[in-house]
């Protein structure tokens, strides 16, 4: 017999356990139709955007070209659709700033088959032509962080990886889409793993799952290969275990020393979702004009995970899935560390992982009270990163920012927003280090 | 469809500083309840006006700084709540005002209010009060007295800044047998004399109004823990600390010293354990910082109560230990994940 209190899932210390409101994930994922318009911006990722190569006026095919990669740390852009270039010029964004975007008017009688691909046998390329090949798809971390697929798979030769990190955790409340992946997707998720590790030259792979999704363990758990090079891990469900240093640290006991990156330690991490997209993508030799994202929240009548083409218009979105009137916030990506905005003419790009539409009700009120900070140290107690959140609200409401980042290592904060979400007196403590941070920044540029 | 823009996280525990500050306050309404039965309607007098008059010194404060009111947050009904419970119960009423009004303008408004004050306002008004009226608040009176739901102790109602009557012919109208006027600290202390577990289990024991029953504290306060409301780590370290050191006295001289359990149930070491030292405001936050704030009390009330003047310990225990909450945090700021090892 088996006590499940003895059986423990691996897990890092601290975190939360919010409500995880994640119905969505026993939905299939369904197919979104084309809006009329699709605005596809040059940035989607992290690195020089794209440099535009079609005209106002032409006609593009799904799957084509539209702009060009500028350098290694940069992605090309795909036509989402078969349509016409309406306008390229700037567009609202997600961030608020206005950014240089395609506009195309779609076609709406066309079959929207992908027209335009080069598939290839992976298994004859080499490293450098499967990294052109990986940057050719224009993939960037679908995750949320946005980072190009190809340059974090270019691993230097003088630091090498011993070990893949596949992170299925999802641990952000509402989002299903990795889950919703990882069950219909599996085939897709091992090629791409696969790829991975022969790009970075990882001999073993660790997919980490959150344990709320026993079907995604199950399925990966179901294709596995025979060779024992690819294993997945049940995670604890709690939140932030799909950060960086949190799911390496649970799935591998190591830590990554402050201020450096994984690889420091031999540690590669990548999202569920871009292995995915990775595996369907660069065998077919195709580049990215659609993603799975989910649709959820308390404002929406038809909640689930959707393929969307990239460029939809959040408007036309939300009028497909019936957004209630009640709908007061509109958040894209996680309720945790997502953003939200302030107009529905932004469009979907590869890194919106979710689109959450919250009413009245689910919002903090706001008449709720701020108090002065009673010193509680919950804050202390869910800290990921095992920093002081109280201390550095007392110094940020002093605004000695610069204290914060010498003693008490403000830039650590990676923002999962534990510390705002325990408060009892309601202090907007990550809030507060994003401004710090942001006015250190400022000084130090200065 | 007006949109709302706010930054991450976009959620919320939705425990907040009342919430807490109430399940305090329902916590130690058995430890009341069981102080009234025991002593009657002179304890159940001082819980209602040491409390009243705590909200009254809260609510003027607000008036005075000209901010909102500030009693909804249940911090001033806890101060009043723990100041009576620490508070013999043939306290008179007016100085358990004047020792209320004490543990909110000198404990906590001096300071800026809710969570900036360095010293547990109740220790603070008691303290006050110890000093002002050194004879009641050393003045004891039997617990479970016949006419105790009819009539008050004597001194309680002594009129506003009159000295209390003696009440020794009083305490011997009670045909209580045995009964001596003092603490079973007092009469360990001058007379080497302890009392049995038992009674102090069942409440038959002199002690201020809510320090009798340690094994109500004990699961009142098991209950906050459990609930998350305050940090087990803290009562677990002044016990625990206390325990061990009158542990090693008592093996190094029996006959002198007493044994633990005399320790961890006389007095208001349980009381200040639960309810005094787990004060949010002015214990530490870091992990060891708890640790040694706990260890510190634990430490401080036996050494206080074995080689002091006074026959207990606690209270300064506890605001010794409060004054150096800031400074052991700042020694003991955790490692951060991937900091250097042996190195905060």
């Amino acid at each position: 017999m088996r006590l499940p209190f003895l059986k423990r899932a691996a897990t890092f210390e601290h975190g939360i356990h919010p409500d995880y409101h994640k119905e969505t994930g026993s939905l299939p994922i369904r197919r979104l139709p084309f809006a009329p318009r699709l605005i596809v911006p040059l940035s989607q990722h992290i690195g020089k955007p794209a440099v535009c190569c079609v005209s106002v006026g032409q006609e593009v095919l799904r799957g084509q070209v539209i702009a060009t990669a500028d350098g290694f740390v940069s992605l090309p852009v795909h036509a989402p659709a078969t349509g016409v270039v309406e306008a390229i010029g700037v567009m609202p964004s997600a961030s608020g700033k206005m950014m240089e975007s395609i506009t195309i008017r779609v076609y709406q009688a066309d079959s929207q088959a992908v027209q335009v691909s080069a598939p290839q046998d992976i298994d004859a390329l080499d490293k450098q032509a499967l990294l052109a090949a990986i940057q050719a798809t224009g993939l960037s971390g679908l995750g949320g962080a946005t980072f190009p697929a190809h340059v974090k798979l270019a691993v230097p030769p003088e630091t090498p990886i011993d070990t893949l990190v596949v992170n299925g955790a999802e641990c952000e409340p509402f989002l299903t889409c990795d889950h919703r992946v990882m069950v219909e997707r599996t085939q897709d998720l091992i090629r791409g793993i696969r790829i991975a590790m022969k790009v970075s030259g990882a001999p073993r792979t660790v997919i980490g799952v959150e344990d709320n999704k026993p079907d995604a363990i199950a399925a990966i758990q179901a294709a596995l290969p025979a060779d024992g090079t690819i294993t997945v891990k049940a995670l604890e469900t709690k939140y932030p275990q799909g950060a960086e240093d949190t799911i390496i640290y649970a799935l591998l006991g190591r830590e990554i020393p402050a201020g450096q990156r994984p690889a420091a330690i031999g540690v590669l991490v990548n999202n569920v979702m871009t292995l995915a997209y990775l595996g369907k993508l660069l065998p077919a030799g195709e580049g990215i004009v659609e993603r799975v994202l989910t649709v959820a929240g308390p404002a929406v009548e038809k909640p689930g995970n959707y393929i969307v083409p990239i460029g939809t218009p959040l408007r036309f979105l939300l009028e497909q899935v019936g957004a209630r009137s009640s709908a007061k916030e509109i958040i894209l990506g996680g309720p945790m560390m997502g953003m939200t905005i302030s107009s529905l003419d932004v469009p979907i790009t590869k890194g919106t992982s979710g689109v959450l539409a919250f009413g009245k009700a689910q919002l903090p009120q706001e008449t709720q009270r701020v108090y002065s900070c009673v010193k509680c140290g919950e804050c202390l107690k869910v800290c990921p990163k095992f920093l002081n959140p109280s201390q550095m609200g007392l110094l940020a409401a002093k605004r000695e920012y610069e204290a914060m980042a010498e003693r008490y290592n403000l830039d650590r904060c990676f923002e999962c927003g534990c510390c705002s979400y325990v408060c009892p007196s309601h202090i907007p403590l990550v809030q507060q280090f994003r401004i710090a941070k942001a006015i250190n920044r400022e000084k130090a540029t200065s | 469809m007006s949109m709302e823009l706010r930054t991450s996280p976009h959620q919320h525990s939705g425990r907040d500083v009342p919430t807490i500050m109430r399940n305090v306050v329902y916590a130690m309404l058995p430890i009341c309840a069981f102080s009234v039965w025991q002593f009657g309607l002179s304890a159940a007098a001082l819980i209602l006006v040491v409390t009243a008059s705590c909200l009254v010194a809260e609510r003027i404060n607000n008036l005075i700084r000209g901010t909102s009111s500030s009693l909804s947050d249940w911090s001033a009904t806890i101060t009043g709540v723990i100041l009576a419970l620490t508070l013999p119960p043939s306290f008179p009423l007016w100085m358990g005002a004047v020792s209320g009004f004490a543990a909110i303008w000198l404990g906590k408004s001096l300071f800026g209010g809710l969570g900036q004050n360095p010293f547990n306002p109740a220790l603070v008004g008691r303290a006050f009060v110890q000093a002002a009226f050194p004879t009641a608040i050393s003045t004891w009176v039997p617990a479970f007295s016949s006419q105790r739901f009819n009539e008050f102790i004597p001194t309680s109602l002594t009129a506003p800044f009159m000295t209390p009557p003696d009440i020794a012919l009083w305490v011997k109208q009670q045909g209580i047998d045995a009964f001596t006027g003092a603490t079973p600290l007092a009469r360990w202390k001058f007379e080497n004399i302890t009392p049995s577990s038992m009674d102090f289990l069942t409440g038959h024991i002199t002690a201020s109004a809510g320090e009798t029953s340690a094994i109500l504290i004990l699961l009142c306060g098991l209950y906050l823990a459990a609930r998350k409301f305050l940090d087990w780590r803290i009562p677990v370290a002044v016990l625990g600390s206390a325990m061990l050191l009158a542990w090693v006295f008592h093996l190094a001289q029996p006959l002198r010293y007493p044994t633990p359990s005399f320790v961890l149930l006389s007095g208001g070491l349980m009381l200040g354990a639960w309810f005094m030292a787990t004060d949010m405001a002015t214990s530490p936050v870091t992990p060891r910082g708890i640790w040694l704030y706990g260890a510190l009390i634990g430490i401080l009330t036996v050494v206080i109560r074995y080689f002091g003047g006074l026959t207990e310990g606690v209270m300064y225990a506890i605001l010794i230990a409060n004054a150096t909450a800031s400074l052991l945090d700042q020694f003991n700021q955790p490692r951060i994940l991937g900091g250097k090892r042996g190195k905060s």
